[in-house]
C-alpha cells in the first residue's frame, strides 16, 4: 500500500500540475465526512467551487448588487458591466463568433427545453424526424418526447453497443432528409462516453438537419469549439463547470437564434411595449426575460477565469491518469466489472459489482467519507440496455488525487467483506 | 461515526443472500408492486389471506440488501398474522427506524435488526417499500406504490 502511495504522490506532480496546491483553492474539500477526510467523486452531478468563485459572489452581493441594464446609477452601471463581461468570457470560452450567441438559462435543462420548444416547435410537423441517442441524460431525451407528441414528429434513438459507444453505422441508417434535428450528448454522464460529434455534426448538416450538443459534462474536461465544430446548438450548466447552481448557457448560431421567436415573455426582452403588440429586444436579450441570475452569471464569469488559469489541457492530463490508474486498480478486483468501456472516455468510473446493490456500495462508502453517485443517473436507457437497475459511479475531477483513487478502491474492497 | 457492521448485520447480509418467500405464490388473491423511484428499485408482493388472516405471503423483485432483507424478514413475520396485528406490527416498525428515541424492540422480534437504518436517513425508503406495499395491499389500494 505504502509503495502505491509513494507513485501516487510522483504522479500527483508531474508536469508542473501540483494538485496539493490546487486543492488548497476549494475550500469544501478540506473536511471530515463521518470521520474520514472528505473525498469527493460525484463530480458529474455537480462540481465544488474554487474560493474565487465563491467570493466573485460574495462581492457582488456586499459590494454592488442591483439590477442590471435598467438603472442609471454605478451601482447598476457596474452590475451590468459585470454580467456582460462574463458573457464576453463565455464567448471566448467556447469560441463562439459574437456575445449574440451566448443566451443565459438556468442550465442544461433549460436550454435544451429552449430549443425544443422556441425552434423545435415552431418548425417541425408531422413529417419531419427528430434524432437522439440510447446514451442521453434524461435532460436530452424528454424535452424532445414532448415535441414530438406536440409536433408529432417521429423521435428516433442512435443505439450503443457493449461498450457504451454509439453506433455510427446505424446513425447513418436512420439519419435521412426528414431529419430535422439531431440532439446528442458531448460526453455522457453515466459512462463517460467522448461521443464522436465532430462526424455526426457534419453528417447531420449533409442532411439539412440542426444539431444541438450536450455539452454539460464535457466542458470540465475538454476544451470546446463551437465555431471548429459547426454546431447549431451548445448547452451547458455552470454547476458542473466550478461555477453556482441556477446558471447556463445556451450558444446558438445567430442566424438561428434571431429568426427564432422567444421562449418567455416579460422584462429585458422587449425593446418596446404597446397595449397592442411588442417588439423583442435584440439577441441575445430576446432570450433572457426577466431579472436574471446575476450572481450566477458573474460567478460562472469567475469560474471560467479560474478554468483557464488552470489550463484545460493540464486539467485532461491530470484526469487521464487518474483515470488509467483508477481503471488498473478496480481490474484487480475479481467481483468488479466495468460498465462503460469506450475507446474515447473522460474520468468516469462506472461500476457494478456482483451480488452487491450499488445503494449499499453508495452507503459503505460513504461510511468512509467517500462521496460517489448511485443510481441510474437520469439515464435509464442506458441501464436498460445494460440490464441493471443501477450502476455505481466515480467522476473525478482535476483536483482528486492518486490517494484518493487508493480509498476508493480500498472502499469497494471493504464493500465485499461487509458481505462475506 | 457509525460503524457499518450496525447497519449491515449479519441478519441482514443472511437475509440479503438467501432471500425467505421469494417467489410467486400462484393463487394469491392480491398482488402489489412496490416502486422506489429514486433507486428504481422494484419488488411485487403476494398475499394469499384466509378470512382475516395472511394465510401466505410471498415477495419477488430486485433491490439493495436493506430493502431485499427486510422484505425477507418482514414476509415470516407476516405468516399466519391476523390482519390488525399486520396493521399494528407496521406502525411498530416504522417507529423503529425513523424515531429517535427508539422504541420496545421486543415486539418486534427479528425486524429489530433493521433498528440500524434510522442512522441512514436516505436508506429509510429501501427498507420501508416492502411494508408500504403490504399496507396498501391490506388496505385494498390497487396502484403501484411509490416511495415518494
Ligand atoms: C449529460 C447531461 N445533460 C444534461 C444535464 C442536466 O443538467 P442540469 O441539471 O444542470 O440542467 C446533466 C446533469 O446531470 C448531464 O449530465
Amino acid at each position: 500500500m505504502n509503495k502505491k502511495n509513494n507513485t501516487a504522490e510522483i504522479q500527483n506532480q508531474t508536469n508542473g500540475f501540483d494538485v496539493e496546491k490546487i486543492r488548497k483553492d476549494f475550500p469544501i474539500l478540506h473536511q471530515e465526512i463521518n470521520g474520514k477526510p472528505l473525498v469527493y467523486l460525484d463530480n458529474a452531478a455537480t462540481t465544488q467551487k474554487p474560493k474565487s468563485v465563491i467570493d466573485s459572489i460574495e462581492k457582488y452581493y456586499r459590494g454592488y448588487n442591483s439590477n442590471i441594464h435598467r438603472g442609471v446609477h454605478t451601482l447598476s452601471e457596474n452590475a451590468t458591466e459585470a454580467y456582460e463581461s462574463a458573457r464576453v468570457k463565455v464567448k471566448d470560452f467556447i469560441n463562439a463568433n459574437s456575445t449574440k450567441e451566448i443566451v443565459f438559462v438556468r442550465g442544461a435543462t433549460e436550454a435544451i427545453n429552449l430549443v425544443a420548444q422556441s425552434f423545435g416547435r415552431n418548425t417541425l410537423s408531422s413529417e419531419d424526424e427528430i434524432i437522439i441517442t440510447e446514451l442521453e441524460h434524461h435532460a436530452n431525451i424528454v424535452p424532445w418526447q414532448l415535441l414530438s407528441q406536440q409536433t408529432g414528429a417521429k423521435l428516433k434513438y442512435v443505439p450503443i453497443n457493449d461498450d457504451g459507444e454509439l453506433i455510427e453505422s446505424e446513425y447513418k441508417k436512420i439519419l435521412n432528409e426528414k431529419t430535422r434535428i439531431v440532439a446528442v450528448g458531448h460526453i455522457s454522464n453515466a459512462l463517460g462516453t467522448i461521443n464522436p460529434i465532430e462526424n455526426m455534426i457534419n453528417l447531420a448538416h449533409e442532411y439539412g438537419a440542426k444539431v444541438l450538443i450536450d455539452g454539460a459534462q464535457a466542458t470540465s474536461h475538454t476544451s470546446v469549439d463551437v465555431k471548429n465544430l459547426n454546431c447549431d446548438f451548445y448547452v451547458f450548466s455552470g454547476h458542473k463547470l466550478f461555477g453556482p447552481t441556477g446558471i447556463g448557457v445556451l450558444y446558438g448560431k445567430e442566424d438561428l437564434l434571431e429568426k427564432m421567436p422567444p421562449y418567455q415573455g416579460g422584462g429585458d426582452m422587449i425593446k418596446m411595449v404597446t397595449m397592442k403588440e411588442t417588439q423583442y429586444n435584440e439577441l441575445p436579450h430576446k432570450f433572457e426575460a426577466g431579472t436574471p441570475n446575476i450572481s450566477g452569471v458573474i460567478g460562472l464569469g469567475a469560474a471560467i477565469d479560474y478554468v483557464n488559469k488552470i489550463g484545460l489541457e493540464n486539467i485532461e492530463n491530470h484526469e487521464q491518469q487518474l483515470l488509467d490508474y483508477a481503471n488498473q486498480m478496480a481490474s484487480e478486483i475479481t467481483e468488479l466489472k466495468f460498465v462503460g468501456t469506450a475507446k474515447n472516455k473522460t474520468s468516469i468510473l462506472s461500476f457494478t459489482l456482483d451480488g452487491i446493490h450499488p445503494h449499499d456500495v453508495g452507503t459503505i462508502l460513504n461510511n468512509d467519507g467517500i462521496a460517489i453517485r448511485t443510481g441510474h443517473h437520469c439515464a435509464m436507457p442506458v441501464m436498460e440496455y445494460f440490464q441493471i437497475p443501477a450502476t455505481s459511479r466515480a467522476s473525478f475531477s482535476f483536483y482528486n488525487t492518486h490517494a484518493e483513487v487508493d480509498v476508493l478502491i480500498e472502499g469497494i474492497n471493504k464493500c465485499s467483506k461487509v458481505f462475506n | 461515526m457509525f460503524d457499518i457492521k450496525d447497519l449491515y448485520q449479519e441478519i441482514i447480509v443472511d437475509h440479503n443472500r438467501n432471500p425467505r418467500n421469494f417467489g410467486i405464490i400462484n393463487d394469491a388473491d392480491k398482488v402489489i408492486e412496490g416502486f422506489n423511484p429514486l433507486c428504481g428499485d422494484k419488488l411485487k408482493l403476494y398475499l394469499k389471506t384466509e378470512g382475516k388472516n395472511i394465510a401466505d405471503i410471498s415477495f419477488d423483485g430486485s433491490g439493495c440488501a436493506i430493502s431485499v432483507a427486510s422484505a425477507s424478514l418482514m414476509t415470516d413475520a407476516m405468516k399466519g398474522k391476523s390482519i390488525n396485528d399486520a396493521e399494528l406490527l407496521f406502525n411498530n416498525f416504522h417507529e423503529l427506524i425513523t424515531n429517535e428515541n427508539g422504541v420496545d424492540e421486543k415486539s418486534l422480534g427479528k425486524l429489530a435488526v433493521l433498528a440500524g437504518v434510522k442512522d441512514y436517513p436516505a436508506r429509510v425508503k429501501c427498507a420501508t417499500l416492502c411494508w408500504h406495499t403490504l399496507h396498501s395491499a391490506i388496505t385494498g389500494n390497487k396502484e403501484t406504490v411509490s416511495t415518494e
